[in-house]
């Protein structure tokens, strides 16, 4: 077994594409639920419109990446206006039945052949980002960084994805410092409270629930780039339990949580995958398949947010008096 | 060796996500990715190395059924199989990973019979194999007008809505005497209708026998849930916010335990039915048996709630336990019954789920939302209400290929109810409006 190769793979991770991706859907999440309280289980569809969004207006209308890009983040704040209008006067967990359930509708119409002029279908879609390769200064070749080695493409996918990560967090930790982010977690708190001080709750938390959604879709758009392809099927509800598993790991209330949090979580993904796959291939275990590895992880990921949630609610830089969760 | 080798240059394509040309299904690193690519590496357009495949085997009241054109396709590629006249038996290989689409050429299967579901989806992101079991005795494919179709969705209506009420009722009675919105309840559907799978269709016991059998499993698992993860965290004063996202952790690692134990195949565990003409209804034995066992559970739900002490107080804990504890009920215990009783009901609409259709490890977690819209739809926490709403969510989704719906979107309708009526009438349809809190 080839332990260099297990921790090049894990370190590769701390750089990875779908850490940034993740590291940002939870910063969105962190977004509604760290900072509003608002219980966002459909996170797998803001990131789902930001992908479908780009990719449709590239390939249908073909329109450039900044354009594609705004389209993008305008399915999701029209989606998220949509879902807040009924739900964000009710009660927080009418929010998670509802956008979960919508994103499980959502997650349905992608995949099905009735929309597939649009969507492609099961098959999703692909080669939509010629355009956003196009800005890519680096010349053609294969970087290394110590063992590991990478296209010009990828170099240039992981600044992108890595950028926005950055600008978001500084944003999110100017925003949150504000009054405005103050008021939020006055929200969070205690609704009744903030709203005898004479502010508006209901725009007050429309405006997380938009913010923290075109975060997500951010993630969405990334997750698909690195690849090209889009297909429904990424959009299950494991990725937005995913995304909570993150979130929670590194502390719902923070900035710098869900970031970590991503780093720590895919690691841990990689290397219990790399080191399993290993030991099944010599034989040190046999009562698993390789095909049961990657199983067992999405099990360990369940646990992981199990005991997460019961015994470290704050997670690795949560203060445990602002995770209450409220109810 | 050499498989070690070709899984190693898989994984590198991971952190080289540009040259992975492999579709990312689920989630990002999943193993799957590295066996398509592995899978790339040594296949070519030889279908005999193909180490995909997709297969099942046809049979009609027992008989093998042979000659069947099969077709497979991912994107613009597509093989054909042919059912074996012996044994009934297909298989298509396919070069590599993808859900792909399997679809039945109707005008070749035996005159006068269709299949319920001539196009199915083969998982093959996760498993280098996928059965697909195309079940008899939907109805013949001739162009029936809505009016003539209308009779026998109703029917199927009724029966799914019968189904979905029997775990509804679980997630209405945990929800309103501990205020859980438990979303691990689907996977008591899937834990009911593997066992009745391993102990009917796999070990051969009679279907009542391993009925029963398989019903004790889940209550016992109801139990074990209350006695060693549930009151442990109410002892703790754990908010209700923090305890659904403990469900959501405990659905996925009993999703993939499922899976592990179980593999990802779908199971017939009935082994075909025996089709019964009900005037113009076509329908099958077992959907008849179903529905009437159903309805006497019904039955015997609301008799235990309204006319026994256990299920007053049942009742009473629900409205306030509190007020409840004061008058003398041990509120714990009630808790502990509702959590057996509710595992009991939900296993046995697994078991009649799984006899009536098929089952996997994720039927129940397919269904759970459905079970959401119901509960929520009937107004959280009331019995009756449950009921009520899964009776309508059951037609919503049975009377939709009638609107013309496509079939993978059936369950998306009866979601997009869910959400016009949380805008509508939040407390549901019976639900009174002190709950909206």
């Amino acid at each position: 077994m080839d332990f260099g190769l297990i921790f090049n793979l894990t370190l590769g991770e701390l750089i990875g594409v779908f850490t940034a991706a993740y590291a940002l859907c939870a910063l969105g999440l962190a977004m509604h639920f760290g900072y509003t309280g608002l219980l966002n289980f459909g996170q797998a569809a803001f990131a789902a419109l930001g992908a479908y969004g780009y990719a449709f207006a590239t390939l249908n209308w073909h329109w450039n990446m900044w354009g594609s890009f705004a389209f993008g983040v305008l399915c999701s704040v029209v989606f998220a206006v949509i879902m807040g209008i009924p739900t964000l006067r009710l009660r927080a967990d009418y929010l998670a039945i509802v956008t979960i359930a919508a994103a499980q509708a959502l997650y349905y119409a992608f995949g099905t052949s009735q929309f597939a002029w649009a969507t492609g279908g099961s098959n999703g879609l692909s080669q939509f980002g010629t355009d956003f390769y196009a800005y890519n200064p680096i010349p053609v070749g294969r970087y290394s960084l110590g063992s590991l080695t990478f296209s010009e493409k990828e170099i240039w996918i992981r600044i992108v994805a890595w950028g926005l990560v950055a600008i978001v967090a500084v944003l999110l930790a100017v925003l949150t410092r504000s009054p405005w982010g103050r008021t939020l977690k006055g929200i969070r708190e205690d609704e009744d409270a903030v709203r005898s001080l004479g502010k508006n709750v209901f725009v007050y938390k429309m405006q997380s629930l938009v913010l923290g959604g075109v975060i997500g879709s951010l993630g969405g758009m990334v997750f698909v780039l690195s690849s090209q392809t889009n297909q429904a099927s990424t959009w299950v509800s494991n990725f937005t339990f995913m995304t909570w598993t993150v979130l929670l790991l590194g502390g719902a209330a923070t900035i710098l949580g869900p970031i970590v949090g991503s780093a720590v979580f895919f690691m841990f993904l990689m290397f219990t995958q790399t080191l399993l796959e290993g030991l099944v291939n010599t034989g040190a275990i046999s009562f698993l398949s390789v095909a049961q590895v990657g199983q067992i992880r999405y099990l360990l990921v369940g646990l992981f947010l199990m005991l997460l949630v019961i015994f470290r609610p704050q997670g690795f830089f949560g203060n445990k008096k602002e995770m209450q969760f409220n109810g | 060796m050499l498989t070690a080798l070709a899984i190693a240059a898989g994984l590198l394509s991971l952190s080289a996500p540009a040259q992975a040309a492999a579709p990312a299904a689920n989630t990002s690193v999943s193993h799957h990715l590295a066996v398509s690519t592995a899978g790339h590496l040594s296949s070519s357009s030889d279908p005999s190395t193909w180490e995909y495949s997709i297969a099942g085997a046809l049979k009609l009241n027992g008989k093998p059924v042979g000659g069947v054109v099969i077709t497979a396709t991912l994107g613009s590629f597509s093989a054909k199989g042919t059912s074996d006249a012996a044994t009934g038996r297909w298989l298509i290989a396919v070069p590599e990973a993808g859900k792909y689409t399997v679809k039945i050429d109707e005008s070749t299967l035996p005159k006068g019979f269709a299949v319920q579901n001539p196009v199915m989806t083969a998982d093959l992101t996760q498993f280098s194999f996928a059965p697909v079991l195309f079940k008899f005795g939907g109805q013949v494919v001739a162009t029936e007008s809505v009016w003539q179709q209308l009779p026998g969705r109703l029917l199927a209506g009724l029966n799914f809505g019968l189904l979905l009420a029997l775990s509804a009722i679980g997630i209405s009675l945990i929800f309103g005497t501990t205020g859980l919105s438990n979303f691990a309840h689907g996977e008591m559907v899937t834990l009911g209708a593997l066992f009745m799978w391993l102990f009917h269709a796999s070990m051969g016991w009679p279907v009542v026998v391993a009925a029963v059998a398989a019903i004790i499993i889940t209550a016992a698992f109801g139990w074990a849930q209350d006695a060693w993860l549930w009151k442990p965290l109410r002892k703790r004063r754990m908010g209700l916010n923090q305890m659904m996202i403990v469900s959501i952790g405990f659905s996925i690692v009993l999703r993939y335990l499922f899976l592990l134990l179980f593999n990802g195949d779908t199971k017939d565990i009935a082994g075909g039915a025996v089709s019964v003409k009900l005037g113009s209804i076509d329908t099958t034995d077992i959907t008849l048996w179903g529905m009437v066992i159903a309805l006497v559970a019904l039955v015997g739900v609301a008799l235990f709630l309204t006319r026994t002490r256990i299920g007053k107080a049942t009742r009473a804990v629900s409205d306030n336990a509190a007020l409840a504890s004061a008058t003398g009920i041990d509120v714990e215990r009630i808790i502990r019954i509702v959590w057996v009783a509710a595992a009991a009901l939900t296993g046995f609409a697994g078991v009649l789920y799984g006899l009536e259709f098929q089952a996997n490890w994720l039927t129940g977690f397919d269904l759970l939302l459905l079970l959401f819209a119901a509960v929520t739809l009937g107004g959280l926490g009331t019995a009756f209400g449950a009921t009520v709403g899964a009776l309508i969510i059951g037609m919503v989704v049975e009377l939709a290929p009638l609107f013309n719906i496509p079939n993978e979107l059936r369950y998306a309708v009866a979601l997009v109810i869910l959400i016009v009526i949380l805008i509508v009438r939040p407390q549901g349809v019976l639900g009174k409006k002190q709950r909206l809190g």
